[in-house]
């Protein structure tokens, strides 16, 4: 506890840093609420698992920080346990009927579009004309929202807002832990020493010191490897750690550059494999679409485009 | 090299065979994980601080939390409808320009993470009736084959506008999810210079899927013509 003190009062501590602590604290308590409501939801068949997973995910956003690193750790491997053992669930009912979002929409109007932007016009406005990050800025814009949505309707009362948070981290589950956990997924990667083997293999195909090659590569190489895994985070967490920076990085390429558009060039994969039903075959159920491939077919041309204009950007960028 | 080194590749293996036959994604990341620790000699204790330290300072990435606080509220006001009665300004437009609007629309919320719709949620609603009507206005009713076409490109932009969208919110998991992988390397950005490098890519997408789905659009109505005077004649 002292800690935690000292960390708010120290003077060597950016604001922005405190004030992301903040963030990361009340996130943890959304999490907490999603997990206690659930364990007390009849109507959700597995409630022991999924307040399990929502109340550790919370406890590791609150206290995270302040516990040792391996303690951390275990914390992670309890939070996944009921998610690999699908024990995750939600509860039912709860959505907005469409005649209530018909009457609220006919009833707020247009300016509805004002607190919907909020979030985003902050993150931009914080992270242009403050030293403070862009993620205060998001949640500051989330207040504003809520703020404008109470003052819109009466009927948005706390209690809405919280309902509705549930309802969402519901829905999304424990796949929205997925980029996360590739991140610490790449760190053992790291950690294992993989680069230096990926390196040491591609390193026959790629002249060393040759960044144009070594774009080239790192940039199919993320549109194939999702393609594959149907997956763009989990390319990058391995071609990054592999080939992006022995081959691009380490020869001085601007890596907001190459980290941006490589993981649009594996968002090009994305585009092109029925892997990702999510995007690509899901629609065509929607749909009743007669061609299984009716959607990816549309995708095809733009992504290979799209692919070849994301090379040149990133040579015309970096490596002349 | 030494063949032994070769074992460490396991943990990637793992990953991708894993996500190919769509086994579970969670279950895979922490497979492979410990593989990975085991095969590259890191002991229990170093394997959860790695795993702790990555998972508390990438807190950062689940933000969508803090994000959900009046994304729900705001669709239980009428979002959909909002953006629905936006695009439905458009009247007298070809199907192909109802599309390109959608597309357009959806790529611009979507760089504020605003996430109205999607295709069950606004294409087949909203989209595809328009894209049909204006179709029909001439009076005959659309065949089989160009309501597929229009449900490929109206699926196709969805996506085309979402991925290159989302992409330019400052705050979004893919950007987090780039600034976390990089920063474990040793490379500091920002979550801004990973959006703005982005900007010239998403106007570039959008503009190609606008350009080809108009090409396609008017082709398709060309060939409807042609079938409609064909069948005059006959």
């Amino acid at each position: 506890m002292t800690e935690f003190i000292q960390f708010f009062q120290s003077a060597d501590v950016t604001l922005s840093d405190k004030l992301l602590e903040v963030v990361y604290i009340l996130i943890g308590l959304i999490s907490v609420y999603a997990g206690v409501r659930n364990a007390v939801d009849k109507t959700n068949e597995k409630r022991v698992g999924t307040a399990v997973f929502w109340c550790v995910l919370g406890l590791l956003f609150i206290v995270g920080r302040w516990i040792p690193s391996t303690w951390a750790g275990v914390l992670v491997l309890v939070m996944v346990v009921p998610a690999i053992l699908q024990r995750v669930g939600k509860g039912q009912g709860g959505e907005p009927t469409q005649q209530e979002m018909n009457d609220n929409f006919n009833a707020i109007g247009m300016k509805l579009f004002v607190p919907a932007l909020s979030l985003g016009v902050m993150a931009l406005i914080f992270a242009l004309f403050t030293q403070i990050s862009s993620l205060v800025g998001l949640t500051f814009g989330v207040v504003v929202g809520g703020i404008l949505l109470m003052i819109f309707s009466r009927k948005n009362t706390p209690r809405v807002f919280l309902d509705d948070t549930r309802r969402m981290l519901d829905t999304v589950g424990p796949l929205s832990m997925l980029p996360i956990l590739l991140a610490a997924l790449g760190s053992i990667f790291t950690a294992a020493g993989v680069g230096e083997v990926i390196s040491s293999l591609v390193s026959g195909i790629i002249p060393e010191g040759n960044m144009v090659v070594g774009i080239i590569v790192y940039a199919i190489g993320m549109a194939v490897f999702t393609m594959v895994m149907g997956n763009a985070y989990g390319a990058i967490t391995v071609l990054t750690v592999g080939i992006g920076a022995p081959f691009v990085l380490a020869l001085g390429a601007d890596p907001a550059v190459i980290g941006s558009v490589a993981l649009t060039c594996g968002f090009c994969g994305t585009l092109m494999t029925p892997m990702a039903a999510n995007f690509n075959i899901l629609p065509v159920a929607i749909l009743d679409m007669k061609d299984n491939y009716g959607v990816i077919k549309k995708q095809i041309p733009i992504a290979l485009i799209m692919l070849a204009a994301q090379i040149v950007y990133m040579i015309v960028m970096c490596a002349l | 090299m030494d063949p032994m080194e070769l074992l460490k590749l396991l943990g990637i293996a793992i990953v991708i065979i894993g996500f190919a036959m769509k086994l579970d994604s969670i279950l895979i990341i922490m497979v492979a994980a410990v593989v990975t620790a085991v095969v590259g000699g890191m002991d229990v204790g170093s394997f959860l601080e790695t795993l702790g330290t990555s998972f508390v300072s990438n807190r950062s990435m689940c933000i969508f939390i803090m994000t959900f606080v009046i994304t729900g509220t705001l669709e239980r006001n009428g979002l959909r409808q909002a953006a629905a009665a936006l695009i439905g300004k458009l009247k007298n437009a070809t199907s192909g320009i109802i599309i390109s609007a959608y597309g357009v629309v959806r790529v611009i919320f979507a760089a504020f993470n605003v996430n109205f719709g999607g295709v069950a949620g606004f294409i087949r609603p909203v989209i595809m009736p328009m894209a049909q009507a204006a179709v029909e206005r001439d009076g005959n009713k659309i065949d089989e084959d160009h309501v597929e076409e229009l449900k490929g490109m109206s699926s196709g932009i969805d996506n085309v506008a979402w991925f290159f969208g989302q992409v330019l919110f400052v705050g979004g998991s893919g950007g987090l999810l780039v600034q976390g992988t990089l920063a474990g390397l040793g490379y500091d950005v920002s979550l801004v210079d990973l959006a703005a490098v982005q900007i010239p890519v998403a106007v570039l997408a959008m503009l190609i899927a606008v350009v080809y789905y108009n090409i396609i659009d008017r082709k398709l109505m060309a060939r409807r013509a042609r079938k409609a005077k064909g069948g005059k004649r006959a």
